[in-house]
């Protein structure tokens, strides 16, 4: 029992914590900055849970991100509907798509799908750009609603986001510590030898599309409250697919909190950079470091600190 | 608003995009079609060979085709090192599935942010003679700008296609692809075959870049663009086949100027991709796989 409560009782901490910094009243740029560097602990996690976990490089994280986001703008123009109903519903749907890229893992493995998540990036992308309703190529600007908690709507996002980081993180470790886990690692090393082994596979990889999807469409959801104008190049941008593979990269993919690391320093090592540097310059950083890691340290920072204490 | 004019015009048009993008599609069709090198980075390179030719073009005036085939053999070392580096560090211990994958995304990254920090996000063209002009057959327009790119790829593929089937390092790359194990065992050695491929295929890109800046303005955003195209002629044609490419190239050109014609080329881009995955769920060998 303790080792299911003891997590539980870390995430209810960090929420709080979360929810105490909130009510400080900091420097603004401080929630702004944060409300980023926590989206992307759940991006990271999220995408870990399949390309970490099950092995299956997925290129289209701008593509679920994008979806929780317009979900939202289309509740938002159409029914004003509140902010929890707007993070379900973009989740679900997100977890849609996840359940379709899902199914394609039948035919598809390896470059093939990660090539044909890539293609659903654009092909959506072209659909919204098409959508005069939410905005089409132009985009579209988003009024917050009046009266938060906190007195400001970022530092209440700033709080949201601190939640459904721990919410992702505790998904992702269940998931992990779990028979879920062993499967996956197993369809990973070996998809034939593990079906053969009495892995339902297809199950499995399904359950890890689809909570993957889930998990990136209500990081998704909040954006449009967030930046208060959405238009599709900055929704389906590049950057999210390349911080996606990133930061588990950099941190490890075998374990929760190689994700959780690789977010938390690349993500405040770009925010630090956009103010200090620019922002092409950064995302230049962010290409080189990648590269340098894959090359140098496939296993990450976790496997690195790991060899370290081997020896 | 449909017309008999307007369609003849679109069918030619898209044939003519079908033989630059058969050139566009020949360096993946080598790389990932024949040596299963899942290179994501190639219109990176693509974009890099337009730049080239847009730099010299800028400084002395020449024509922008001739510097890209001037410019092959530098970017065939390019590739040649990029192989290397790749090899050494995936190829070998087994890894390249995931880690492959993502090395190649790194490098697309790089080069398109690096060529965003340099020159900008401003559109950029080429001058020459024949851009600009046109005559017509019949009814339909036939740009210069259009033609010659198109028979350039035509060119190329012809060439690929004698290179692969006629010469010594052609049927050794056609072998490397079929039995590597059983090359080694001839007494040539793999490593420097997929080398001297990835390069090759590398060079074609760069060319490939040089008839891209002709027919259009280039940003260096627009390599995302053709990672679509490219993969999508490369298994519509058949991995690795070089007469698939052609015709996988002029499939998709007509149905991309198609679409723009009658729907708007704000639809365009979708085409590609929907192609893309049609043939990866329908027929996943593509039309002359193997």
């Amino acid at each position: 029992m303790t080792r299911t409560i003891g997590p539980l009782v870390v995430g209810a901490a960090v929420i709080l914590a979360g929810i105490g910094v909130a009510g400080l009243k900091l420097n603004p740029y401080v929630y702004f900055a944060g409300y980023v560097i926590l989206q992307y602990v759940v991006i990271a996690t999220a995408w870990n849970i399949l390309g970490g976990y099950a092995g299956y490089v997925n290129f289209g994280t701008p593509a679920f991100f994008a979806m929780g986001a317009y979900t939202s703008v289309f509740l938002i123009l159409s029914v004003k509907a509140p902010l929890p109903v707007l993070i379900l519903a973009g989740g679900l749907v997100a977890a849609l798509l996840g359940l379709g890229i899902g199914y394609l893992t039948l035919r598809l493995r390896g470059t093939f799908f990660s090539i044909a998540t890539l293609a659903l990036a654009v092909v959506l992308q072209t659909v919204i750009v098409n959508w005069e309703f939410v905005g089409g190529s132009r985009g579209l600007s988003i009024i917050r609603p009046r009266g938060a908690p906190f007195g400001n709507y970022v530092v209440f996002l700033f709080a949201v986001m601190t939640a459904m980081a721990v919410v992702a993180v505790l998904v992702a470790r269940f998931i992990e510590r779990s028979w879920i886990g062993r499967g996956l690692a197993a369809l990973r090393d070996n998809e034939e030898a593990a079906e053969c082994m009495g892995v339902p596979t297809l199950r499995l990889k399904l359950f890890a599309t689809t909570v993957s999807g889930f998990l990136l469409g209500i990081a998704g959801a909040p954006f449009p409250y967030y930046v208060t104008f959405v238009d599709p190049s900055s929704t389906f941008a590049l950057d999210y697919a390349v911080n996606a593979l990133a930061m588990p990269m950099i941190g490890g993919t075998t374990s929760w909190l190689g994700p959780v690391v690789g977010a938390v320093l690349l993500a405040t090592a770009q925010q630090l950079a956009t103010v200090t540097i620019s922002s092409e310059l950064n995302l230049l950083i962010v290409g080189v470091v990648l590269v340098a890691f894959v090359v140098v340290a496939p296993e990450g920072l976790i496997g690195l600190a790991r060899r370290m204490r081997g020896r | 608003m449909f017309s008999w004019d307007l369609l003849a015009n679109a069918v030619v048009a898209g044939l003519l995009l079908g033989g630059f993008y058969a050139a566009v599609s020949l360096g993946i069709g080598l790389v990932f079609g024949l040596l299963d090198i899942a290179n994501i980075a190639q219109p990176a390179f693509l974009i890099l060979g337009a730049y080239a030719a847009y730099v010299m073009n800028e400084s002395f005036g020449a024509d922008p085709i001739l510097i890209g085939i001037l410019f092959t053999p530098v970017f065939y070392l390019v590739g040649a090192v990029v192989y290397r580096v790749y090899y050494g560090s995936f190829e070998r211990r087994g890894d390249e599935a995931l880690r492959g994958l993502v090395f190649f995304f790194g490098i697309l990254f790089i080069l398109e942010v690096s060529l965003s920090l340099k020159f900008g996000v401003d559109y950029r063209l080429v001058q020459a003679p024949y851009i600009g002009k046109s005559f017509e057959v019949a009814g339909v327009g036939i740009a210069f700008r259009y033609l010659i790119p198109c028979v350039v790829g035509v060119a190329m593929t012809g060439l690929l296609y004698l290179f692969l089937g006629r010469t010594f390092y052609g049927r050794a790359i056609m072998a490397v692809s079929q039995d590597q194990a059983a090359l080694r065992l001839m007494g040539a050695d793999p490593i420097h075959i997929k080398t001297v491929a990835f390069g090759v295929g590398i060079a074609a890109a760069s060319l490939a870049g040089a008839l891209l800046i002709t027919i259009a303005p280039v940003v260096p955003s627009t390599d995302r663009d053709y990672i679509g195209r490219m993969f999508a002629i490369t298994v519509l044609g058949g991995m690795g086949s070089i007469g698939g490419t052609l015709v996988a190239g002029v499939i998709l050109g007509v149905t991309e100027s198609l679409m723009s014609t009658f729907f708007g080329p704000s639809w365009a881009p979708a085409v590609s991709f929907g192609i893309l995955l049609l043939v990866l769920a329908v027929r996943p060998a593509g039309l002359f796989g193997r």
